[in-house]
């Protein structure tokens, strides 16, 4: 399926970065911020997002023995660079390709799992595991509840590649969250950067439930920090504050929490305005207390995400929030997200919630 | 910058390899996988599938049960052939028993084993019971040879306390880790890929196991067969797939479920190696199924067997055939049944007489009979049951709807059938 799109964006992306200082990369919708919260003592060392998931992968392979790890074009290194040197390291039996049909992928992770195996699926990119979504969602997801406990594929975790690269369009741009969200038996998770990567990678794959793994791409890259050298691992279910406050709070997860740091960044000064950023981090089950702890102190909330607005997972943490914190509430919890279109080729610019339409929310939900 | 460096290598690399391959063309040569595998022609030829010859169907035995190659006979033990026709017969009358107890409204849902009682005990009593077996849900033959007693089964039929499944699935969606038997799910062909998986977790292990997926052939049409089927032949695992073709998917005749030879004919096309067998030839299902089992386990390679039969019963308790079939068509498949074959084959033998016959079906109606009299005495699961084994742990939201239901059910006891669910 749409190989030869995928083959086009990889070789665009690999031109980019050679001749980056000669182009304006169209993907500088948002300014990283280094996570700064070194989760483990000791040594660390700078690496990228994807280094920083190769390096959680190799940890993981070199551990438990049972581990394998497949997909399609995994064997050479991944067309993202996230598996490179673990073929040679850890042998072809474990590190390698698998015939190019995403239903294929998950159900013979499915059946790894159940046989007792590590298994750690890759999806070339997210907008590309809809093939899959019956193994994801009626099988690997109920597993467990139908044989009453007898057998489970919580041994399985799916990685894949998400959301807004610049130029990624319709099929190359996906942050599809929300599709999974509506089912019981999985855990979600997206990482912001390196640090959280690796140690929410390593809870992923110890974890007993089978997971999905959303890495935001345009982050591969682009987000350089102080990894732990060595294993750690970060609680699932838990969000995290990134920036502390007291007016608004902020909800984003992925690429969408460095917008909002900005955001948080513009407001305090230029408009004095106090936002609280949150990492939601897990989507699935998501972290209701911190949520509703800061919407009850800022008692304004705006959720951000790339995804849709219509059922998107915003519409969950609004309506929870509204449920559980109404007498807290000085204004309607807002929404800033992609619009309730195909992601776009051209007018990513305008599609994308950035921190000017964020920025906007803020200012006014203040002034409600 | 260690980063930019390894981009620029590989972008070298990536640009050598499109060089590489102007060069391959240009030379008028294809990738290496094509000119291995094919000689060259000048002939513009279209080739057809009558042309190619039809695989042929394995048989041993004739419809009276005489296998006239004695050589061919397996030579089974007189207890396994007993207890493998004993088997049939009372997977027969729990058939008939728990079916009628659909229509008295007593169980919710049914589906039978009629006819594909051969494909059944013929594998299953080839196999190891180590080797995983994951079904499609007309497989109860092959779990009660795997000794599933039928008090199990008619438990989750049921859903009550005693149903290992804690009541959550409908009736036939049985799973027995002990057995070595992954639960049953209703989305078919699923459970081929997971097979796959399963079987390449044993061939890393060297357990010398290998895993059966058994399916019928309108499932063979979907996606996850295709995927099945070229995953196992690319990653070389020791997985057996056992084709059901019985004719029909609920009402399709499998004329209009595929054109090709059948599900066996697609094998060679993956590269798998295949075999077609007489599905009412209980014991040239089970001398096909040894070669199989051990044809996967030492070569380490897929094999597909497809057993050709025919549904005598309805689709499921939901479903009239006669809307779609003749009973004319039912009738003349008769004279094959799988069941009437092997017992003629065991009297034979004297292994079996009208007597034996006898008892044996007094007593299979006593087993279910009881069986059933016991299940329907138990309360069903307690109604928290809903809420556990959704996750490893229980969710926060998930114990807080837990609650919700608990304070409602207090409140608004009398409008729910709390009396017939196990309460603490």
């Amino acid at each position: 399926m749409a190989v030869h799109s995928r083959s086009i964006l990889f070789c665009r992306e690999v031109s980019n970065l050679i001749f980056r200082k000669n182009v304006v990369r169209r993907s500088s919708h948002f300014q990283y911020y280094p996570d700064k919260n070194t989760p483990v003592e000791g040594e660390t060392t700078k690496l990228n997002m994807f280094q920083a998931i190769g390096n959680a992968l190799d940890i993981a392979l070199e551990k438990d023995q049972s581990a394998v790890l497949f997909g399609e074009d995994v064997a050479f290194g991944g067309v993202f660079r996230c598996s490179m040197g673990l073929l040679q390291k850890h042998g072809k039996d474990r590190v390698f390709n698998t015939p190019l049909c995403e239903q294929g992928i998950v159900g013979f992770g499915i059946g790894l799992a159940v046989a007792g195996s590590t298994a750690i699926a890759e999806i070339q990119f997210a907008d590309y595991i809809f093939p899959a979504f019956d193994q994801i969602v009626n099988e690997a997801a109920k597993y467990r509840y139908r044989s009453g406990g007898m057998f489970d594929c919580g041994r399985l975790t799916i990685r894949t590649p998400c959301g807004a690269v610049g130029h990624g369009a319709l099929y190359h741009s996906q942050m599809p969250e929300a599709y999974f969200a509506h089912t019981p038996g999985l855990k979600i998770v997206i990482p912001r950067g390196p640090v959280k990567a690796k140690g929410l990678l390593l809870s992923c794959i110890e974890d007993k439930d089978p997971c999905i793994f959303f890495e935001p791409k345009v982050l591969y890259r682009a987000a350089v920090e102080e990894v732990p050298t060595h294993e750690y691992k970060l609680p699932l279910g838990k969000a995290e504050i990134v920036v502390p406050g007291n007016q608004v709070t902020l909800i984003g997860w992925g690429t969408q929490v460095h917008v909002l740091c900005e955001v948080a960044e513009i407001a305090k000064n230029s408009h004095g305005i106090s936002c609280e950023v949150i990492d939601l981090m897990t989507i699935l089950p998501w972290d209701s207390e911190t949520v509703f702890n800061s919407a009850k102190k800022t008692g304004r909330v705006i959720i951000a995400h790339e995804a849709p607005m219509t059922c998107g997972f915003g519409s969950e943490l609004a309506a929870s929030i509204q449920d559980d914190c109404f007498l807290y509430l000085e204004a309607p919890v807002k929404r800033v997200t992609g619009f309730d279109s195909p992601f776009p080729h051209i007018f990513e610019p305008f599609y994308l919630p950035d921190k000017w339409r964020c920025l906007d929310a803020v200012i006014n939900i203040v002034k409600y | 910058m260690v980063v930019s460096s390894t981009i620029i290598r590989f972008t070298r690399k990536l640009i050598g390899s499109i060089g590489q391959l102007r060069t391959i063309t240009t030379s008028s040569k294809m990738s290496q996988s094509v000119q291995d595998t094919t000689d060259w022609t000048d002939k513009l030829e279209i080739l057809k599938p009558e042309q190619v010859k039809k695989i042929p169907m394995y048989r041993i035995m004739d419809e009276n049960g005489n296998i006239h190659d004695t050589a061919k006979d397996p030579m089974l033990d007189s207890e396994t052939l007993r207890s493998m026709y004993k088997c049939m017969i009372q997977l027969n009358i729990m058939d008939k028993i728990l079916y009628e107890s659909q229509r008295q409204g007593r169980i919710s849902f049914y589906m039978t084993s009629v006819g594909e009682e051969g494909t059944h005990l013929g594998s299953a009593a080839a196999l190891s019971k180590e080797d995983l077996i994951y079904a499609q849900y007309r497989e109860t033959g092959v779990l009660l040879w795997r000794g599933i007693t039928l008090q199990e089964c008619i438990n989750q039929c049921y859903g009550n306390n005693l149903d290992r499944g804690k009541g959550k699935q409908m009736p036939c969606h049985y799973g027995s880790k002990d057995r070595n038997f992954v639960t049953i799910s209703s989305p078919l062909a699923t459970q081929i890929p997971q097979a796959v998986g399963s079987a390449y977790a044993f061939k890393r292990n060297k357990s010398n196991r290998c895993c059966v997926v058994y399916f019928g052939e309108g499932a063979a049409s979907e996606g996850d067969a295709h995927a099945a089927f070229n995953f196992a032949a690319t990653l070389e695992v020791p997985v057996v797939f056992f084709c059901r073709n019985n004719g029909y998917a609920i009402s399709t005749p499998s004329e209009e479920q595929y054109r090709g030879d059948a599900i066996a004919g697609r094998a060679l096309g993956y590269g798998i190696s295949v075999i077609r067998v007489d599905g009412n030839d209980t014991l040239a299902v089970y001398n096909a199924m040894k070669v199989a089992r051990e044809h996967s386990i030492s070569k380490e390679r897929p094999i597909l067997i497809e057993a050709m039969t025919y549904r005598m019963g309805h689709h499921s308790t939901s479903d009239d055939s006669s809307a779609y079939r003749s009973n004319e068509e039912v009738e003349t498949w008769q004279k094959f049944n799988p069941v009437e074959r092997f017992r003629k084959y065991l009297e034979s033998k004297n292994l079996w007489n009208e007597d034996q016959e006898k008892k044996c079906v007094e007593e299979s109606k006593a087993n279910v009979l009881k069986a059933f009299g016991e299940a329907e005495k138990v309360n069903k699961p307690d109604w928290r049951e809903m809420f556990t084994d959704v996750n490893w742990s229980m969710p926060n939201n998930l114990i807080k709807q837990r609650e919700y239901l608990a304070n409602h059910l207090e409140k608004y006891k009398e409008h729910y059938p709390l009396q017939s669910y196990k309460h603490f």
